[in-house]
């Protein structure tokens, strides 16, 4: 543990990636493999589920530093971070002598878990009595489980990149999934063994850059595929030696809250990992993101929540088939893989059964994917309320003057109307001959539940992480609109003694409306200006929040507005933050919330 | 009333009536001038001008210039009238020397916070106040230490009133610098510690081991030297933090420099330097970042939380107003231990430059 402390302490001293990486490439040389097996655990984001309740750890170390339960709050209040909090009010300890970061977690934090509430107390207790004060607060952010320290995860590659004397995507590709922190998982990481846990291993996600100005220096358009930039949760779903395993970009292995997805994939061959998006998808499109978030938190989703909320899994690429890797193949070849493995997955008997037969000549389609456009606009099914509708163009002549290319997919069903019964869906690619036909399908994104276009060089192999060139991502300009500073809560990490974290309300009659939770978008300079005018402009207190006198005005971007029940407005914001800071604006200025209502009833959400 | 000068004349109007503030019974008020004392007819730390100002010490937000007459502690003339010019009339009583003021007797007492920081006594048909400024009771070689005073009612500060604060011995936090000094030293870096120029700066300098390579001191803090050497403390001789001397010394330097200075254009004419600030809110990882500095260290002038109310104790005072910092829970804590405490809003602290 002091090793780990010296560690941590190294990292946050220094802003300079040069000297981290130095500081966790010799941390990780000179530590017992077992203890750098935890910290890298622990480093890269890992957890182990919360053991000791918040409110019980607040309780026994308000016991142990004499201090009433409320000042304790007061303190956290102040301070922002409870292991930091925690750690300071604790009486200092004489004499530490901190065990070894795996002898810690083997006999205090682990034990922690099924032990009843006075056992926890007690290896609390016999903790904090081995730990100094900068130990205690790393102790306690292992116990609540969030350990955020500013170590992303590059960082972290390249030092043990550097010690393995490795490619950093190598060893990216050996981190990915679960290891185990044991010994053994670290030598392995280090050493590139294969272990038990390889085939569900998933590979780096390729990312994209933001566009930033138009598309025109990108040469020829032609030499991209055009894709909608859909707003879901991107992920990679593995099917390997029987299993199926869906991960998240967050590296969450999410299979049992996507059982449908899982069964589907059991009609894909054996050593195949797809990279997609899931989306939450009723009849032709997307619905809005936060439907996702519903089967996102619930693991083991029921038949209602199921039937209310179907998914998608939409799949951008390949990258293994047949158990071969298949990143460095160019892109066009790795989509017409692609196409033909999913199309024979649809099609499989037995693993999955549609409830309505399957279209007729679907594998010969599917060689078309890519080609088969027609000069027409699109014909999209309606499908009650949700069909799709382009903001301001009643009519489908309409829509094809003001766009100069449409889709075709799968003969004269749009894409949108693909068979609902099998999940495993192909993004499709958008036909462009030139940047002006990209640009006008970007107008179309809104319409169609995307956030933006997606561009790849279709001669571009599958990379690790965000190399720029090959892979971008042209979102649409974001809607906005200026809404009052209604209250305020005070941020985590940097900014936990400032008040950052602010919702903004806009009008509904005489009355402000919360609309929006935005954190960023000020100047350090602003932020500082805005926390003192919460400070001086309190009207109330609620635990951490303090509603203020609506005085300030912020224009807000966002990507998506739709209805939601759940929230008091009746509506949810995608993305948003604050665009800028509305000096010129008094509050009685600010939007109404028909004007929201209004934009909610012309776009798909997302 | 005050009437000489031309200065705010009439009753002086309540300040702040919120129910948290406190009701100052004929000792003291605040009034829009500042802290009031009706019955000997002078102020304390005014932030408008007025006729006689007492002053408990030289930063800033306590010495506001403007003002006819000042009265401070002796060991502080010089300091405080680097703040308010040559033309300013101060008066320099020594610790413990009474004086009488329209029947209300006032004396300055140590209070630990910087060279010449006094609390304040007013006795007055024997009822004993005693604001104590900015205080601390930790040691510091630069300045008399904090002596508490026995009174009837106690104005206390509460910059760092909070339990989270709980300073560590000066010789370990110099210790953590002469680590990082040394480090920076033998990485070809100069070292740079932020720190405000009058009294944490000398306390630096007073603190720092020369041994390990030379020190530079940058102006703003280098003007007040001749008062702390004509006050009779120690500091060693050290060359101005030019860009110029930093450059002749090279790597190993440490520069002491207020924290206005830090800019880029300044830090990218020291070449690369390692950065460190030396405050009390270094105690929190938040500001530490937030700051941007490599380091940071908890190196304060005022009171930590066990401080205060040690000091508080000390002094037997029924009652204990509390001014700018975390006056809410101190009064809150104070009252649930069995003492009258009420907050007493002022426009002290406001710039947390004296920290």
């Amino acid at each position: 543990m002091r090793a780990f402390a010296e560690l941590f302490a190294a990292l946050d001293r220094t802003p300079r990636t040069a000297e981290k990486v130095a500081a966790l490439t010799e941390y990780f040389r000179a530590t017992p493999p077992a203890d750098a097996a935890w910290a890298l655990w622990f480093l890269s984001g890992q957890r182990l589920k919360r053991a000791v309740k918040t409110r019980h750890l607040r309780e026994w170390v308000a016991a142990e530093a004499g201090l009433p339960l409320w000042l304790v709050e007061e303190s956290y209040d102040h301070v922002g971070d409870l292991a930091e909090t925690l750690a300071l009010l604790l009486p200092p300890n004489p004499a530490p002598a901190p065990p070894a970061l795996a002898e810690l977690v083997r006999d205090f934090l682990l034990p922690l878990a099924d032990a009843p509430e006075s056992r926890q107390r007690e290896l609390l207790r016999a903790a904090w009595a081995r730990l100094d004060t900068p130990q205690r607060f790393l102790w306690h952010k292992l116990i609540t489980g969030g350990f955020r320290v500013g170590v992303s995860r590059a960082l972290l590659v390249r030092a043990l990149a550097a010690l393995a004397g490795v490619e950093p995507s190598v060893m990216l590709h050996r981190l990915q999934g679960h290891w185990q922190p044991t010994a053994e998982g670290f030598a392995g990481v280090l050493a590139g063994v294969a272990t038990a846990d390889a085939p569900a291993r998933p590979y780096p996600f390729f990312l994209a850059s933001p566009l930033e100005g138009g598309p025109t220096e990108l040469g020829d358009a032609t030499d991209w595929l055009v894709e909608w930039k859909w707003d879901g949760i991107r992920a990679q779903l593995l099917r390997r030696a029987g299993q199926t395993v869906v991960w998240s970009r967050g590296e969450e292995m999410v299979t049992e809250s996507f059982p449908e997805i899982a069964a589907a994939a059991r009609a894909l061959p054996d050593g195949t990992v797809l990279d997609g998006e899931l989306l939450a998808w009723r009849g032709e499109g997307p619905l809005p993101f936060a439907e996702l978030q519903r089967r996102l938190n619930r693991r083991a989703p029921n038949a209602a929540l199921r039937a209310a909320v179907p998914v998608v899994f939409m799949a951008y690429d390949i990258l293994e088939a047949e158990g071969t890797d298949l990143r460095a193949r160019p892109l066009a070849d790795r989509r017409e893989v692609l196409a033909r493995v999913l199309e024979t997955a649809r099609l499989q008997p037995g693993y999955f059964t549609p409830r309505t037969k399957s279209r007729p000549g679907g594998a010969a389609v599917c060689g078309r994917l890519e080609t088969f456009y027609r000069e027409k606009p699109v014909t999209h099914r309606r499908a009650g309320p949700r069909s799709v509708e382009f903001p301001g163009q009643g009519s489908a002549t309409a829509r094809a003057e003001a766009a100069p290319v449409q889709a075709e997919l799968f003969g004269d069903e749009g894409v949108h109307s693909l068979p609902a019964e099998f999940p495993l869906r192909f993004s499709p690619a958008l036909s462009a001959a030139n940047w002006t036909d990209v640009a006008a399908w970007r107008e179309q994104a809104r319409a169609a539940g995307a956030e933006g276009l997606m561009l790849k060089r279709r001669d571009s192999a599958y990379g690790a992480g965000r190399q720029r060139g090959a892979w971008w991502k042209w979102k649409v300009t974001p809607f906005t609109c200026d809404a009052v500073l209604v209250s305020a809560q005070s941020g985590h990490g940097r900014r936990a003694t400032l008040f950052t974290d602010y919702t903004f309300a806009v009008w509904r009659g005489a009355e402000l409306v919360p609309v929006a939770r935005a954190y960023s978008g000020l100047t350090d300079a602003e932020i500082d200006a805005v926390d003192r005018f919460v400070r001086a402009n309190t009207t109330g207190r609620h635990g951490p929040v303090r509603t203020v006198k609506p005085e300030l005005v912020f224009e807000l971007a966002f990507e998506g507005i739709a209805a939601s029940p759940r929230h008091q407005a009746g509506l949810a914001l995608r993305f948003p933050r604050i665009a800028r800071w509305r000096h010129d604006k008094p509050a009685s200025e600010a939007d109404k919330l028909e004007t929201l209502q209004r934009l909610a009833g012309t776009t798909r959400g997302a | 009333m005050p009437g000489a000068g031309g200065f705010p004349t009439g009753p002086p109007r309540a300040f702040d009536t919120s129910a948290r503030a406190c009701n100052l019974p004929r000792m003291l008020s605040v009034t829009e001038a500042g802290l009031h004392c009706a019955a000997g007819d002078f102020y304390i730390d005014p932030w408008r001008p007025v006729a006689r100002a007492l002053i408990t010490h030289a930063h800033s937000d306590h010495a506001r210039p403007g003002s006819a007459a000042y009265w401070c502690a002796a060991p502080g003339e010089a300091v405080l009238r680097v703040r308010l010019g040559s033309a300013a009339a101060i008066t320099g009583l020594a610790y413990g020397e009474r004086r009488t003021l329209n029947g209300v007797t006032v004396s300055f007492h140590p209070a630990g916070h910087v060279l010449g920081s006094a609390q304040i006594r007013l006795e007055h048909r024997g009822e004993v106040w005693v604001v104590s400024g900015d205080y601390k009771t930790q040691t510091d070689p630069t300045c008399a230490a904090f002596e508490p005073v026995r009174c009837h009612a106690f104005v206390t500060e509460s910059t760092f009133g909070l339990p989270v604060y709980r300073w560590r011995e000066p010789g370990l936090v110099f210790g953590e610098i002469h680590d990082w000094w040394r480090r920076n030293r033998d990485a070809g870096r100069v070292s740079v510690l932020f720190a405000y120029s009058l009294g944490k700066a000398q306390r630096l300098l007073a603190g720092l081991d020369g041994n390990l390579g030379p020190v530079l001191l940058h102006a703003a803090a280098r003007e007040f030297l001749p008062a702390y050497r004509a006050a009779g403390i120690a500091l060693p001789e050290v060359p101005p933090a030019t860009k110029e001397n930093v450059r002749a010394v090279g790597p190993g330097a440490l520069v002491i420099a207020p924290p206005a200075t830090e800019g880029a254009a300044w830090r990218a004419s020291l070449g690369d330097p390692a950065t460190a600030f030396v405050s009390g809110w270094m105690q929190l990882r938040g500001p530490r970042r937030r700051r941007g500095a490599e380091a940071g260290f908890v190196l304060s002038d005022h009171a930590d939380w066990p401080g205060l109310l040690d000091a508080i104790a000390a002094t037997g005072a029924e009652r204990v107003l509390v001014t700018h910092g975390a006056a809410g829970p101190l009064v809150r804590w104070l009252k649930e231990t069995g003492r009258e405490a009420a907050a007493l809003a002022t426009r002290f602290g406001a710039a947390e430059e004296s920290e």
